[in-house]
């Protein structure tokens, strides 16, 4: 089959691999019809996440058609129109069972990288890292999917592939931001990104009621998006002095009630402490440039929540947490359980409350993947989010 | 095995070891990858961790084998006669009741099944079993054992007989977690430092780090009970193959 191979530090390459097959007895294989780009693929692509090997296979957003499945699996039935959620979970231990999918005690062969690193391993996910699991993803024709009868979801015809692709991460992860926010009916909630996860952060808090939002990013074609698709408010942090005082003077001298950070650790900015940032990260002192982080915990509302999807990894500098202290702010994070939203976002979909193929910007097939990365990553030809068709 | 920083340079290799600067403090990210051959790429990737580990890696396995010379259970039904030696405890919580979990566990025969080492264990009467752990270059240790302990779903405590390869004992414990959250299975494992033949064969079945060795065992155990199969990407299709 074709597949799109990470092949070092910015390079993917489309190469001939074998066609997948079963290798556990609840393992099905999914023929892919529509696979997307993320933004978490770009952390990958520059070279940010270590345990990539030459040759892995990318791709976590993914949905296609049931072709195969092992002896053990027992709902899913060869044929099946399914979406399958990025984080592989058992559905078995304690953490499932809870619905904390993406910290599944099971599924990541390699759990002792993490808890090498972390102490503590979260679950697998498709197409991202050995210390991630290994497991080949699903930017490629066919792919293996474990736990057949916890991770795809069936999908009922009649839907098109592009509105419930994104059942399989972003639009979740959105969801999941603004659910960890706790709005509350006249919050105004602040989102910085206008990415697709940012879109989705905006349109989710609405959902949930907040009665203002307001996006900052740099990006105009994003910032319109946002603008026209949640009605949202925006701010290019280009064109003003400083976003902190421009939220304030919005929020009438309070602060947005909740702010969401859907940047996360490749954030750009020109103040002075995202050029240390940038400065230490190429000099390998430190991992993350944190800027959109640092101004969402000083933005926030006193009492008001800091909601994080954007991925951080390793140590940040320069926290400030007796900010997030004096202020009584709770803080929210981490990798979505996407498990959980799934059938509920679906539903959303079906009674027309969100379109989520609006962000869609690109369609191409797996060949183009090599010059979608590019684009995405470099923000160009007004790119927001790419689909490819094997 | 081909690897990111083989291929590209600096680049990796940087991130890899930030990585691992960012645990250092505890060593155990040096430690534990270290101890994991099937992690090439990531030995590979290493570099300057490695002298890293070669600097700091040395106390710290001593300290966490804690060699001891010590008996310190003083609980007269666990089973860990051989005072001197290396000394290993690890527990891991397993959804399941204490009752199940014994169950598998005392058919010693299922032990092969997660425990990476060993061969095979053959029940060969009443208490006593025959085990055989895989050494290297198709080497084996074999031993005898026989049950000393048992109190039927909390705990299993056994030791080698007269004439093994290698001396050793060793206990499980099944105590059920708080609310109803599973079971803690608690392993207490000792041995004799081993030398000769037996000795590269122990060393190979407890590897260099008994703790990590346990431990993946426990979590290989955890996973056959919690989802029937062991989580794998081997064999899998990749722009490798
Ligand atoms: N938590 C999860 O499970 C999860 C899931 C998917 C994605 N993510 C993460 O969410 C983040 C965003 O993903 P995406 O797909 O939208 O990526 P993206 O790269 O398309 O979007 C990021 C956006 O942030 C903007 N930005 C950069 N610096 C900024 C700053 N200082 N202030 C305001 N905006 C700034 C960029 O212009 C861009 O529009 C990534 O870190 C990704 O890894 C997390
Ligand atoms: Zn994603
Ligand atoms: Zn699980």
């Amino acid at each position: 089959m074709r597949a799109v191979c990470w092949w070092g530090k910015g390079e993917v390459r489309v190469v001939d691999t074998p066609d997948p097959g079963i290798l556990n007895p609840r393992d099905a294989i999914v023929r892919v019809t529509l696979t997307a780009i993320c933004g978490s693929d770009l952390h990958l692509y520059n070279g940010f996440v270590p345990t990539m090997m030459r040759g892995d296979i990318l791709g976590h957003e993914f949905m296609g058609e049931v072709v195969e499945v092992g002896s053990d699996v027992k709902k899913l039935k060869v044929g099946d129109r399914v979406v399958v959620p990025f984080a592989i979970a058992c559905g078995a231990c304690f953490f499932c069972r809870k619905g904390m999918t993406s910290l599944c005690d099971n599924s990541n062969p390699n759990a002792w990288m993490l808890d090498a690193l972390n102490g503590y391993a979260s679950s697998a996910a498709f197409g991202y890292s050995h210390m991630y699991g290994g497991y080949s993803g699903g930017q490629s024709e066919y792919v293996r999917v474990p736990y057949a009868d916890v991770n795809p979801f069936k999908i009922p015809n009649g839907l098109p592939d592009e509105k419930v692709l994104f059942l399989t991460d972003i639009f979740p992860t959105g969801y999941m931001a603004a659910e960890n926010c706790g709005i509350e009916p006249g919050d105004t909630v602040a989102v910085w990104g206008a990415g697709p996860v940012g879109f989705f952060s905006a349109a989710s808090a609405r959902l949930l009621g907040a009665e203002r939002v307001i996006v900052i990013d740099r990006i105009p074609e994003r910032l319109r998006l946002v603008q026209e698709q949640c009605k949202a408010e925006t701010i290019n942090y280009e064109d003003v002095d400083d976003a902190f005082e421009t939220l304030k003077e919005m929020t009438g001298g309070r602060g947005p009630d909740r702010c969401i950070d859907a940047v996360g650790m490749e954030g750009h900015g020109h103040t002075i402490d995202a050029r240390l940032d940038k400065v230490k990260q190429l000099m390998k002192l430190q991992f993350d440039r944190a800027h959109s982080l640092r101004q969402a915990l000083h933005a926030c509302r006193k009492g008001g929540t800091v909601s994080i999807p954007g991925v951080y990894a390793g140590f940040i500098d320069k926290i400030p947490m007796g900010v997030a202290f004096a202020k009584g702010l709770t803080l929210k994070m981490g990798q979505t359980h996407v498990h959980k939203y799934v059938r509920p976002l679906l539903e959303r979909i079906e009674r027309g409350e969100i379109d989520p193929s609006v962000v869609i910007t690109h369609r191409a097939t797996l060949e183009d993947a090599p010059d979608l990365y590019q684009t995405f990553r470099d923000k160009e030809d007004d790119c927001i989010k790419c689909v490819m068709q094997p | 095995m081909e690897t990111s920083t083989q291929t590209h340079g600096q680049t990796n290799v940087g991130s890899v070891e930030r990585w691992l600067s960012v645990v250092a403090g505890s060593a155990l990210a040096a430690y534990g990858i270290r101890r994991r051959s099937i992690a090439g790429f990531v030995v590979a990737g290493i570099g300057g961790a490695l002298v890293h580990r070669g600097a700091t890696g040395r106390c710290m396995v001593y300290e966490s084998l804690g060699i001891t010379t010590a008996d310190e259970q003083d609980d007269s039904r666990i089973s860990v006669p051989y005072g001197k030696g290396i000394r290993v405890e690890k527990s891991m919580t397993i959804d399941a009741s204490a009752a199940d979990l014994y169950t598998f566990w005392r058919d010693f025969e299922n032990l092969p099944r997660f425990m990476k080492n060993l061969e095979s264990v053959k029940v060969t009467g009443g208490n006593r079993s025959h085990w055989i752990a895989k050494g290297p270059l198709g080497s084996n240790a074999e031993w005898d054992a026989e049950i000393i302990n048992e109190i039927p779903n909390e705990l299993i405590g056994w030791r080698s007989l007269e004439g093994s390869d290698i001396n050793n004992a060793g206990s499980v414990h099944f105590t059920p977690a708080t609310g109803g959250r599973g079971t803690v299975v608690k392993v207490v494992l000792r041995y004799d430092p081993p030398g000769g033949v037996a000795g590269a064969a122990i060393s190979r079945l407890l590897g260099e780090d008994p703790e990590y060795q346990v431990q993946e065992d426990l979590r290989r155990f955890k996973r056959i009970i919690e989802t029937g199969e062991l989580a794998t990407i081997d064999g899998q299709s990749t722009g490798r193959n």
